[in-house]
């Protein structure tokens, strides 16, 4: 018997990249699926995944659900809660290709999705953690139905089989984006569900993930007090959690947010200039719980650029190159040398330091 | 008629015994003596209380001291220690009393849990060659980020406890334990980056030197307590109650309530210092509220304020209602925490197991999303390291030891704290046996123990893949349970083993 993600905690080796335009010229996700091809053995067939930025332009102002379903009479339930909460502006089926190399796919659908105006005033929440309850409503409590792309210009594509495959099922190659991440999984296990591979995203927050942390359980039990459920056991899923809370909600920016969830030592800290001691001591002692742990190398992608960070002893390899306005993070050199054999820089960052990639005129 | 037969014998090998009287000489219950024209020694067993003094200090070793044979009829409901008891209360019409924590054969869960270790998947992480860090901050933590008006986070807190790794030593008051037990706790706790506790009995004049280092204790007798005591301490304790003997109150005999122990108590030579089973100010929760924030106002909001209450059946909703009451931390104390005296059918049958209630204050606090505003400290008993890394991966913080400190420092368990002859120098007040306890030494035994201690936590972290003892805290997944059911486990909130 195979037991699905959430059931059982896997852990997992992977392959990650991730490219981004500073300037937001937009290209084509065929280089991503080269780039992913030539890190083959970093997966084994069990999960792949890409997550695309500013590939729906026409749709902006609205939140692009992708959302898995079992069967239809799933899907019919899952819509009468989207038509209940949302003005649904747009619907449609995500174009696949058949290949033999994809199997068992679910009925996989995307909505382009505005907050029902009168049902989002009477829940006082604001708009975003509105789409955020929404999502973790339908997770979980319509079972064979599952949100795993809920951003405003941004989606994941993600399933079972190796990423290259998986990129050319979602004719990846036809989508225009200015960041793209990418995954290749390698698991101990064998999950028979698409939910689990990666990336994992909530709102525009993407992660994909090298890693097993071994914070896990305490990381989990602290971020489910501020109202999310991990209800996949993954890494990846607590991770974003973690960044979505942090960043979203707590106004942190990304090298904040590196010093709580790669903080430095401490003795490392006693040896910073008196100010950013203080604040470094502050937030290690404040988000104590989400301090992880164990190796990981994580490419976060969110609306204003993309963030890459090694856990503090660098345990997981993560190298970084530019080249004009781009911005390459990869496991592997080769994967970017695909894409861009002239590079103008290539370095590999130290552990816990975060490099943090922003869009022209955005804060990140 | 003495009805009952010694428990113990001691016994003497008298090849090698050489008669040099140091047994007599250092046994303050006179089991020894030396019969003159027989050139021997002698042994009165129904005085010797098993404590190993005599044994440890004979330069031959010429003794050692043995369980009896001698039995009743057997019977699997009236034990020999169950008719022993009738006896001794046939005779004296008195309450039996008993100290050190509970020894009878209740489950330890600590020995029923195992930890995990990384293989493959996942580096283990060698803590001699890279940092492994046990540093941690007690006191409440806030989530809210408040920037000044140049975007700035602003870094102040309400007032923590930094330790170096997260043990300290707890409440044993001076009056139950020796001035020079107590030098030894403050200089180990100063040394190591640590705490130790007063207890209820105030804190000697020369020891306010080590107050950086302090935690002083209000109980319900309010014995020592004035404002320099507060204002010294860097955390204030609120004893509600005491694993060892939850729901009643102490009492401290007059016997021992002389000079300095008189003084720092602050109350009259002679006169028994009886605290009341409760505070006669707190009769609810909202009583426990005001005088969380009397203490607080009258420190200047300077102080942590920790509330001690015992693990008892409603522990949960007790833990959640002093969160609620302004306290910083919450320490909670096991059916088999310690204590110098106690009514021994209290200390052995009330209480719940310190493993179930921390498993369960944990998960509640969480579950109300108010975890993070307390911090746990659990004792009651702590053992060892293992039992620390079992305990912090439960969901504690901190752990409180008392009588693995005072084992370090000479004691031998034999449990008889209340007579006041301690012949190790430490629950005693008789000068003569409190100069056996050489702080220095004992101070450098507490401060290797817990160095010792600190490098196996380490090993183990470092085999989990942990490298910062916070991401061990409340990581239950890093525990299985072995031989449990599955209510213990459901309460523990771990797997069993192969699961």
């Amino acid at each position: 018997m195979h037991f699905k993600e959430g059931e059982v905690r896997i852990p997992s080796g992977c392959a990650i990249l991730g490219v981004i335009d500073k300037s937001r010229k937009r290209f084509s996700g065929e280089d991503m699926i080269r780039a992913i091809t030539v890190m083959h053995e970093r997966g084994n067939g069990l999960g792949g995944g890409f997550a695309g930025y500013g590939i729906y332009p026409e749709y902006k102002d609205y939140y692009a659900f992708h959302v898995f379903y079992d069967d239809a009479s799933i899907k019919k339930q899952c819509e009468l809660f989207l038509d209940e909460h949302f003005d649904i502006i747009n619907l449609s089926k995500i174009p696949t290709r058949k290949m033999s190399e994809i199997k068992d796919e679910p009925l996989i659908w995307r909505y382009f999705l505005a907050p029902h105006p009168t049902k989002l005033k009477s829940s006082q929440l604001d708009e975003r953690e509105f789409v955020a309850k929404s999502v973790f409503k339908i997770n979980t409590t319509i079972k064979g139905a599952y949100v795993f792309s809920s951003g405003k210009n941004m989606g994941v594509f993600k399933a079972v089989g190796y990423p290259e495959d998986v990129g050319r099922f979602y004719k990846l190659e036809e989508y225009e984006g200015y960041c793209f991440t990418a995954h290749g999984r390698y698991p101990t296990n064998t999950p028979g569900w698409w939910g689990g591979a990666h990336p994992f995203a909530l709102l525009d927050y993407s992660v994909v993930h090298n890693g097993e942390i071994s914070s896990y359980d305490a990381n989990r039990r602290c971020i489910e007090m501020y109202g999310y459920k991990c209800t996949l056991l993954t890494d990846t899923e607590v991770i974003t959690y973690i960044v979505d809370y942090l960043h979203r909600k707590k106004g942190l920016d990304f090298k904040e947010i590196a010093s709580v969830i790669a903080a430095p030592f401490w003795n490392t800290i006693v040896n910073y200039p008196d100010e950013e001691r203080k604040k470094c001591e502050y937030l290690r002692n404040a988000f104590a719980s989400l301090l992880i742990t164990g190796p990981f190398s994580i490419i976060i992608g969110c609306q204003d650029g993309m963030v890459a960070l090694n856990d503090r002893l660098k345990l997981r390899p993560m190298v970084v190159a530019e080249k004009g306005d781009k911005v390459f993070v990869s496991t592997e050199e080769c994967a970017i040398r695909v894409i861009e054999p002239n590079l103008d820089r290539i370095w590999a960052p130290k552990g816990g330091e975060a490099v943090i990639i922003k869009l022209e005129d955005e804060r990140l | 008629m003495n009805y009952i037969y010694p428990e113990y014998e001691v016994v003497r090998n008298h090849s090698r015994c050489i008669t040099c009287r140091a047994c007599e000489n250092q046994c303050a219950n006179n089991v020894h003596s030396y019969v003159e024209c027989e050139n021997r020694m002698e042994s009165n067993d129904d005085a010797c209380v098993n404590c190993h003094r005599c044994v440890t200090i004979c330069p031959t070793r010429a003794l050692k001291i043995a369980k009896t044979d001698h039995v009743f009829r057997e019977n699997a409901n009236w034990t020999g220690k169950t008719i022993n008891e009738i006896y001794k209360q046939a005779q004296s019409g008195g309450v039996l009393l008993s100290s050190m924590g509970n020894p009878e054969n209740y489950p330890v869960y600590f020995d029923k849990i195992l930890i995990n270790a990384s293989q493959v998947t996942n580096p283990s992480i060698d803590p001699l060659r890279e940092p492994m860090e046990t540093r941690v901050f007690l006191g409440s933590k806030s989530h809210d980020i408040v920037r000044d008006a140049a975007g700035k986070i602003v870094t102040e807190t309400t007032p923590q406890l930094d330790l170096s790794i997260p043990v300290m030593f707890s409440a044993m008051s001076y009056g139950s334990i020796s001035y020079n037990a107590h030098e030894s706790l403050a200089k180990a706790a100063q040394k190591l980056g640590i705490y130790y506790n007063t207890g209820e009995g105030g804190l000697h004049e020369d020891f306010y030197k080590y107050s950086k280092n302090t935690i002083v204790q209000v109980a319900s007798g309010r014995f020592g307590v004035h404002k320099d005591y507060l204002t010294a301490a860097a955390a204030i304790e609120i004893k509600m109650g005491q694993g060892a003997k939850p729901g009643i109150g102490g009492h401290l005999p007059g016997t021992k309530i002389i000079g300095d122990v008189s003084r720092t108590r602050m109350i009259p030579e002679g006169s028994d210092a009886i605290s009341p089973a409760p505070h006669h100010d707190i009769y609810s929760i909202e009583d426990l509220r005001q005088l969380v924030f009397s203490l607080k106002e009258a420190t200047d909001y300077k102080k942590p304020v920790i509330v001690k209450i015992a693990a008892v059946h409603n522990v949960t909703a007790i833990a959640s209602g002093v969160v609620r009451s302004g306290a910083d931390m919450i320490a909670i104390d096991g059916f088999r925490g310690g204590t110098g005296a106690a009514p021994t059918k209290i200390r052995d049958n009330v209480g719940i197991p310190i493993e179930l209630a921390l498993a369960s204050v944990d998960k509640r606090l969480r579950d109300e999303g108010i975890r993070d505003k307390v911090s746990l400290i659990v004792g009651g008993s702590i053992r060892s390291s293992s039992d620390i890394v079992k305990a912090i991966a439960l969901g504690a913080d901190c752990v409180y030891i008392g009588s693995a400190a005072l084992i370090a420092m000479g004691c031998h368990l034999c449990r008889n704290c209340q007579s006041g002859k301690c012949n190790w120098g430490i629950a005693t007040q008789m000068p003569e046996l409190v100069k056996r306890l050489n702080p220095a030494i004992a101070y450098q035994r507490l401060v290797n123990l817990i160095s010792a201690w600190r490098h196996e936590i380490k090993e183990m972290m470092g085999g989990m893949g942990i490298n910062s003892i916070e991401s061990l805290k409340g990581n239950r997944l890093m525990l299985r349970g072995v031989g449990l059911n599955e209510k213990e486990l459901s309460i523990l909130g771990i797997y069993h083993a192969g699961e």
